[in-house]
């Protein structure tokens, strides 16, 4: 069987998930040097930069934040919340697309993950590290918050109020980091062998060593790690669905209209998956051109990857139409008020127009196979909804809150320099984790590109075929 | 010159005590040889040496440390022996109050306060309820008032030309420059006060004045001692119980003067309605300027102030009076005036007609003769002969002095209050005259603009420090004591006319207990009850312990009042010219700007605007829109010659092609807070016509200037958060407020009800009586230690005050048809919203019923306050309590915590009342009884518009409150059940004119 073979027996297109004519050593060659042998690339140091800059501008905003307090922020009152909780459900969202990368196209057999599964679990890692800052930081008393939102035994006899989503919250994002976090981690356990064993210096053989944790690659290890792996996929899954549920719930459960709306889990989930996957189209894009991947990362994965944002992408507008059909619907004042003033005529008249350009209007180019194939319109398009996704919960969180129940407490927002500063450091702050990442780690998973291979085609689906 | 030759010069001082050490310095610091060491020995301070601005700056910290070091190393602490308490003092119990009655004026007029005092510090003032010019309650000043004794920037120093002296070293200068003027039987002597009724005072002017015939006695006050157009010779009383059609000539009766607070509460009595039958009074107001009685009018007509006149003439002519011919009225006027003539004529006798301070003296006659007219005299109505002391035209007086400045008549001028160098017209040139002057001196509570430009500076001592008298509004003896002793080492004007007049030495509480045994001993002080004090002795204990004489109440039954002059002539109105008027208006919170470095009332929402920290020019949405104005834009107003640039607020209600210009800042030497905000239309305003003036002009300057207001939208919305109906429609319909909302069946949770066996709080506010006055917030920061964020925080919406004051209005913004207020502090709702989603639990229901804050377990997620549909909750997003200020520390409530950066805070229905009540019911083993708590809102409030009390109470006051037909929760329908509930406001229009509103038929709910 011959790769052009496989091609066609996929019923999704007739792109390769791989370049012809690799074999197992060639991919490990190649992938290998990426991070042992070959020269740090320009824009590696380039992008290194710019986001180690914005990392400082993060600590130094993070640092006056804890000197000053939040009011170095525009949050005030009515809109308590604005940018922190804002960045907080944009960098949540992102992270969704890793982990169903990882556990649902997994679980779906959808071989075609393999080889951006890697670096979108890296991206959720880092996202869910950026998120988790904005709820901790956000709070009037860090110090405080960091420990007593956890429900831990003291002399006080108090635990946390189980009642309030933020709790929930809680919860819902440690286990999902963490497992995240397992899941990513032992997938790596195979690949940080081989670097063990492809690397030259004594250093650095005996740190990928220490964290290969004595991977030998017998049959015993390899059955357990698939036992284990997919265990976590089959733990990982609910969690995709569960994490930004319970975020929503953070809205849906007030009685704030604009966020009072049952449609939150669903849509929120949807939105996340989305934005995930505009993200990983945003960093893939680039680092295939950085890193020379087109072997790998083929225009068959862009295009995949096109096509779940359209799909989710419509979901999303789906959950815009229901919120503003329910807000009618419902015949209650507040609410057809709070879309009159979030659509027409509010303190922000501009969000809600671009936030639909962004999240609806650009990505019908998607349907256009020539535009999914084209490079330039799919990293534009990219760049759209991830704008437009954090524009969605602008509109949800401080249109909400700016105009409410009672007129003579509206009041508008306007965020400051230290909330740009923060929210930009973020994206510091991920990109050089990211770039640390490709510099130190496999961006993909060796071992599995080696399955892709024809000749591994027998082994690689080893339960579909014995059983 | 080294450091040996200074410390030589320094041990061997011309004289030995203080002020020669400080002169020998200040010579020493100019000697050539001493500028060449500073410039070597601090290169970086030389330059600042010579610069005779920071020259000063720097010898007083050279001088401060050279004195320190010299204390330091040279004296041992004498011994003294300190003794603690053993045994405590009699009444003083740490942890409880004691109060004291005291009074603080107003142009003149005492407002009769209690202070509160807690081991020995004041820390709040209330009204004294038994005295009728308060009954209880108090205005904002009253109750900003404490923040004014602590203020770190007031003047602790007494000061020759900027140089600290002592008040010995000024005795014996005014000694020397007094044996001159009596030579010359004081021909050069010059006095100016603010205006005076206070009896201890006012005959040691009186003394003075005898002793120099040639000296002469002027009067200033920028506020309340000025008028345009002759002074009103007979001075009202009004009863407005007793009135029910009140109209109202340019008279902001409910807001503004030392009689507002007793108006208030007489007019809101005929508000405070309980069934739908009761009769309420009815308003008609005339003003160009929107104001809090403006709010309340069944039908307000928004004139040019220049057309009261001829309103008054016409609608005198209507009642048959003799008045002048009134010119042509512009179509509403000629609508509104007969009908409201026969309103009055159908109430003879129960009828009022109220002309304002700042309208001229024929309308004051105008009105005086519609009353006389009515029959209104003795029953609505008394007049009596003015009770200020001093004369009432204070322009006509200043510019009097000016003239006598100008002419070099002037060798001594005593400046005793007030800061004349800002607060003058601009067209007198004050400042210009006072230079021509030979010795200057100035006492006052701040080294202000005026001290500035005085020879000797004495620093006063606040109310809350000194010993004093004046008389209320109504005549009332009202007495000052002290709270504490000065904390500045301030001195009291009586302490300087004694001074002055020859008796130096003699303190305060000598010379006002002198004054009133001299005056008791000619008889006539009676006690309350009737029968005259058994001796000086207890009058004088009973009139402290008062703080008033009950029995000198020129408002109370059978009072005998001095005899009224005769009515001042009618002059004929000025025929209405065309083009720009600017009417002037003090600041509603700072006043002429004495209250500037005030904090509490710069943040302190300005009535109906809600603007804070700025003073801006009213321009109604008519003349905006014409001229293309909007909020924030700065104009350049000329005036008389003279300009200003001031930003507009577009203000609905103002009359058409009216300027209102507030003045009060602009202030350049107020203090940390004050200074530099704002800006000063005094250099506009002129003595000849201090309220209103035509010929004014303006051009946009294309510039804006950031207001900071504390709402920004003014409109309902169709939502209904201030219910209203017609006086009609509610007679008829009972249920109507009731069903202009949404109530949830409180059956529908599927959890049971709670049940509260013990108390359960609740409030009632009544909207039909609350005039919006704002004194409520003032009283809830007094009380509650609540911090001042400043100007840029407040923009960013983040002030702190726990309870706001909605304005809204209805109607067309050009021409609005009501204004309503609604006061909101935290609804405490049964199903509070804010308690379910605090991650930590620091918000939590009490089994009263309270919606407790935690501050302690708060970390300020601010969740609670997204899902608070009142947005009532309030965060430190910084720092906002002044944790370094010394001064400041002494002034808070001990009873409340002071909050930290990071925490979420609210309105707790002054919780630590309820405690205290709570302990004192539990030791005497009764249950509390209603009244007994009072919320510090509802204790302030003159118009009482909020109850508080206990809701398993039958018989409580806010139970049969809550139990009136026109009660409501606000937003209820969200199922909050709130158990602060609202009023709804019955306008009472008269039938006779078309509906302006369709309030009372306006019906969102089902």
């Amino acid at each position: 069987m011959d790769v052009s073979q496989k091609d066609t027996q996929d019923p999704l297109g007739a792109l390769p998930i791989i370049t012809p004519g690799y074999s197992y050593a060639s991919i490990t060659d190649k992938l290998t040097a990426l991070v042992l042998t070959k020269n740090t690339p320009a824009a590696w140091f380039a992008f290194m930069a710019v986001g180690f800059t914005l990392l400082m501008g993060l600590m130094m905003s993070l640092g006056y934040l804890l000197v000053k307090g939040i009011g170095i922020w525009g949050n005030n009152i009515p809109v308590g919340w604005a940018f922190d909780i804002i960045n907080f459900v944009w960098w949540i969202g992102i992270g969704h697309a890793g982990t169903l990368i990882s556990a649902i196209l997994l679980l779906f057999k959808q071989d075609w993950r393999t080889s951006i599964n890697r670096f979108a679990e890296a991206m959720t890692l880092f996202a869910v590290a950026c998120a988790l800052l904005f709820p901790l930081f956000h709070t009037g008393r860090p110090w405080l918050a960091v420990y007593w939102l956890l429900p831990y035994p003291n002399v006080m006899g108090l635990w946390p109020n189980f009642r309030s989503p933020l709790i929930w919250d809680v919860f819902a994002v440690s286990t999902y980091g963490s497992v995240s976090l397992l899941f990513w981690y032992i997938g790596l356990i195979p690949d940080l062998a081989t670097f063990r064993d492809k690397a030259a210096k004594p250093i650095v053989k005996k740190i990928y060593g220490v964290l290969a944790m004595g991977w030998r690659g017998s049959a015993r290890h390899w059955y357990r790690y698939e036992t284990a792996y997919l265990i976590l996929a089959g733990l990982s899954t609910p969690l995709v669905l569960s994490v930004h549920t319970v975020v929503s719930f953070d809205f849906a459960v007030s009685n704030l209209p604009g966020w009072h709306a049952t449609i939150f889990p669903p849509y929120f989930v949807a939105g996340a998956v989305y934005a995930g996957f505009a993200m990983v189209l945003t960093l893939a894009i680039p680092l295939r051109a950085i890193y020379k991947l087109h072997d790998f990362i083929t225009m068959r994965h862009l295009e995949n990857m096109a096509k779940v944002t359209l799909v989710t992408g419509l979901i999303v507008v789906y959950g815009y139409v229901c919120e503003a059909f329910f807000g009618w619907y419902s015949g209650s004042l507040y609410e057809r008020e709070m879309l009159r003033l979030r659509i027409f005529d509010g303190y922000y008249p501009w969000a809600y127009p671009t936030l639909l350009v962004c999240n609806f209007l650009v990505p019908q180019l998607l349907w256009i196979k020539k535009f999914r194939r084209n490079i330039t319109v799919l990293f534009t398009v990219a760049m759209f909804v991830n704008v437009g996704m954090w524009l969605e919960r602008f509109v949800i969180i401080v249109t909400s809150l700016s105009q409410d129940f009672l007129p003579a407490s509206w009041a508008i927002y306007s965020p400051t320099r230290w909330d740009f500063m923060t929210f930009f450091g973020t994206i510091g702050l991920f990109t050089t984790l990211m770039f640390l990442f490709v510099r130190i780690l496999p961006m993909i998973s060796i071992f599995e590109m080696r399955t892709l291979l024809p000749e591994a085609a027998t082994k690689s689906k080893p339960e579909g075929e014995s059983h | 010159m080294t450091y040996a030759d200074i410390r030589t010069r320094l041990a061997s001082p011309t004289t030995p005590d203080g002020p020669a050490y400080w002169r020998s310095l200040d010579e020493l610091a100019n000697t050539e040889e001493f500028q060449d060491f500073v410039a070597r020995e601090f290169p970086s301070q030389a330059s600042e040496f010579n610069d005779p601005a920071g020259r000063r700056q720097f010898l007083k910290l050279m001088g401060a440390s050279l004195a320190l070091a010299g204390v330091s190393a040279c004296t041992r602490q004498p011994e003294e022996l300190i003794v603690p308490y053993v045994r405590q003092p009699e009444e003083v119990i740490p942890g409880r109050p004691i109060f004291f009655a005291t009074s603080m004026t107003a142009g003149g007029f005492g407002m009769p306060l209690l202070a509160e005092n807690h081991l020995g510090r004041p820390t709040k003032l209330e009204g004294n309820p038994q005295h009728p010019a308060s009954l209880g309650a108090t205005d904002i000043f009253g109750q900003a008032a404490v923040l004014g004794l602590y203020d770190p920037d007031r003047s602790r120093t007494l000061r020759y030309r900027g140089d600290t002296k002592t008040w010995a070293g000024f005795t014996t200068a005014l000694q020397a420059v007094l044996n001159t003027q009596k030579a010359l039987s004081g021909a050069g002597l010059r006095i100016l006060t603010e205006p005076l009724t206070s009896p201890t005072l006012v005959e040691q002017l009186q003394t003075l004045l005898t002793a120099m015939p040639g000296a002469k006695w002027h009067q200033w006050d920028a506020v309340y001692g000025t008028v345009q157009g002759g002074a009103p010779t007979a001075m009202p009383l009004y009863q407005f119980k007793n009135a029910d059609v009140v109209v109202s000539l340019d008279a902001d009766f409910l807001g503004f003067g030392p009689a507002s607070v007793r108006y208030t509460k007489d007019f809101s009595s005929r508000r405070r309605i309980g069934t739908p039958k009761d009769q309420q009074n009815r308003l008609y107001v005339v003003e160009p300027v929107p104001t809090l009685t403006g709010t309340k009018a069944a039908h307000r007509l928004a004139v040019k102030a220049r057309d009261v006149h001829s309103i008054a003439a016409a609608l005198a002519s209507a009642l048959g009076v003799a008045a002048p011919a009134s010119g042509t009225l512009s179509a509403p006027v000629q609508k509104v005036l007969p009908v409201l003539a026969k309103d009055l004529m159908d109430h003879r006798g129960r009828s009022l007609v109220v002309a304002g301070p700042h309208q001229p003296a024929s309308v004051h006659a105008l009105a005086r003769a519609m009353n006389e007219a009515l029959g209104n005299v003795g029953t609505t109505v008394v007049y009596t002969a003015p009770v200020a002391a001093t004369p009432a035209d204070g322009a006509a007086s200043l510019s009097a002095l000016v003239a006598d400045m100008n002419a070099s008549k002037v060798d001594v001028l005593l400046i005793l209050g007030g800061n004349p160098v800002f607060t003058a017209p601009g067209d007198i040139g004050f400042s210009d005259a006072l230079a021509k002057v030979g010795t200057r001196i100035h006492l006052g509570l701040y080294y202000d603009e005026t001290a500035d430009l005085c020879d000797w500076h004495v620093p006063e001592a606040h109310f809350l420090e000194s010993w004093g008298d004046a008389r209320a509004f109504d005549g009332t003896i009202t007495f000052q004591q002290p709270l504490i002793a000065p904390l500045y080492d301030g001195r009291q004007a009586v302490e300087l006319l004694s001074a002055l007049n020859g008796t130096p030495g003699r303190t305060p509480v000598e010379l006002v207990k002198d004054y009133w045994t001299r005056a008791f001993a000619t008889g006539g002080l009676i006690d309350a009850s009737g029968p005259p004090f058994g001796t000086v002795d207890a009058f004088w204990r009973a009139a402290l312990h008062d703080g008033f004489v009950a029995s000198t109440s020129l408002m109370r039954e059978g009072a005998t009042l001095p005899a009224a002059p005769a009515n001042s002539s009618f002059e004929e109105a000025a025929v209405s010219a065309t083009g720009l008027e600017l009417v002037f208006r003090p600041d509603p919170t700072v006043l002429d700007g004495r209250y500037a470095n005030n904090g509490w009332l710069q943040e302190l929402p300005k009535p109906i605007s809600r603007l804070t920290w700025d003073n801006v020019v009213y321009v109604s949405y008519t003349t905006a829109e014409a001229n293309h104005l909007k909020n924030e834009d700065v104009i350049e107003i000329t005036s008389h010659g003279r300009t200003v640039k001031m930003p507009v607020w577009v203000m609905p209600g103002t009359a058409d092609d009216v300027l209102v210009v507030h003045f009060g800042y602009g202030r350049r030497k107020a203090g940390r807070v004050g200074s530099n905000i704002g800006a000063d239309p005094f250099v506009i305003r002129t003595a000849q016509a201090p309220w209103f003036t035509e010929g004014a002009s303006f051009v946009r300057t294309g510039e804006t200037h950031t207001l900071a207001s504390t709402q920004s939208h003014f409109a309902m919305e169709g939502r209904n958060p201030v219910r209203i109906v017609d006086a009609a429609a509610y007679q008829a319909d009972p249920t109507i407020v009731k069903h202009m909302g949404h109530t949830p069946d409180p059956d529908l949770s599927l959890y049971p009800p709670r049940e509260y066996n013990g108390n359960k709080w609740g409030m009632a506010i009544d909207l039909n009586a609350c005039t919006g006055c704002g004194v409520c917030i003032a009283a809830c920061v007094a009380e509650n230690n609540i911090p001042v964020v400043g100007k840029d925080q407040v923009k960013r919406s983040r002030e702190m005050h726990w309870l706001r004051l909605d304005t809204y209005f209805e109607g067309d913004p050009a021409s609005p048809t009501g204004t309503y207020h609604q006061p909101l502090p935290c609804q405490q709702c049964e199903n509070a919203p804010c308690e379910v989603v605090c991650p930590v639990a620091a918000t939590v229901h009490s089994d009263e019923g309270l919606n407790d804050m935690v501050y302690n377990r708060c970390v300020g997620t601010r969740y609670c306050s997204n899902n608070c549909p009142y947005k009532v909750r309030r965060f430190n997003f910084m720092l906002y309590s002044d944790f370094t200020t010394p001064e400041l520390k002494a002034q808070r409530n001990p009873d409340v915590t002071i909050r930290s950066r990071g925490v979420m805070e609210k309105c707790t229905y002054c919780v630590q009342r309820i405690n205290h009540a709570r302990i004192d019911a539990k030791t005497a083993e009764r249950p509390i009884a209603d009244g007994e708590i009072q919320t510090a809102c509802q204790q302030a409030c003159p118009a009482e518009a909020i109850v508080f009390g206990d809701l398993n109470m039958p018989d409580s006051q806010v139970s049969k409150l809550a139990a009136q037909d026109r009660n409501y929760g606000l937003l209820e329908d969200l199922g909050s059940r709130p158990r602060t509930t609202y009023l709804a406001v019955v306008r009472n229009p008269n039938p006779a004119l078309p509906s302006e509103t369709s309030a009372g038929t306006k019906n969102s709910g089902h």
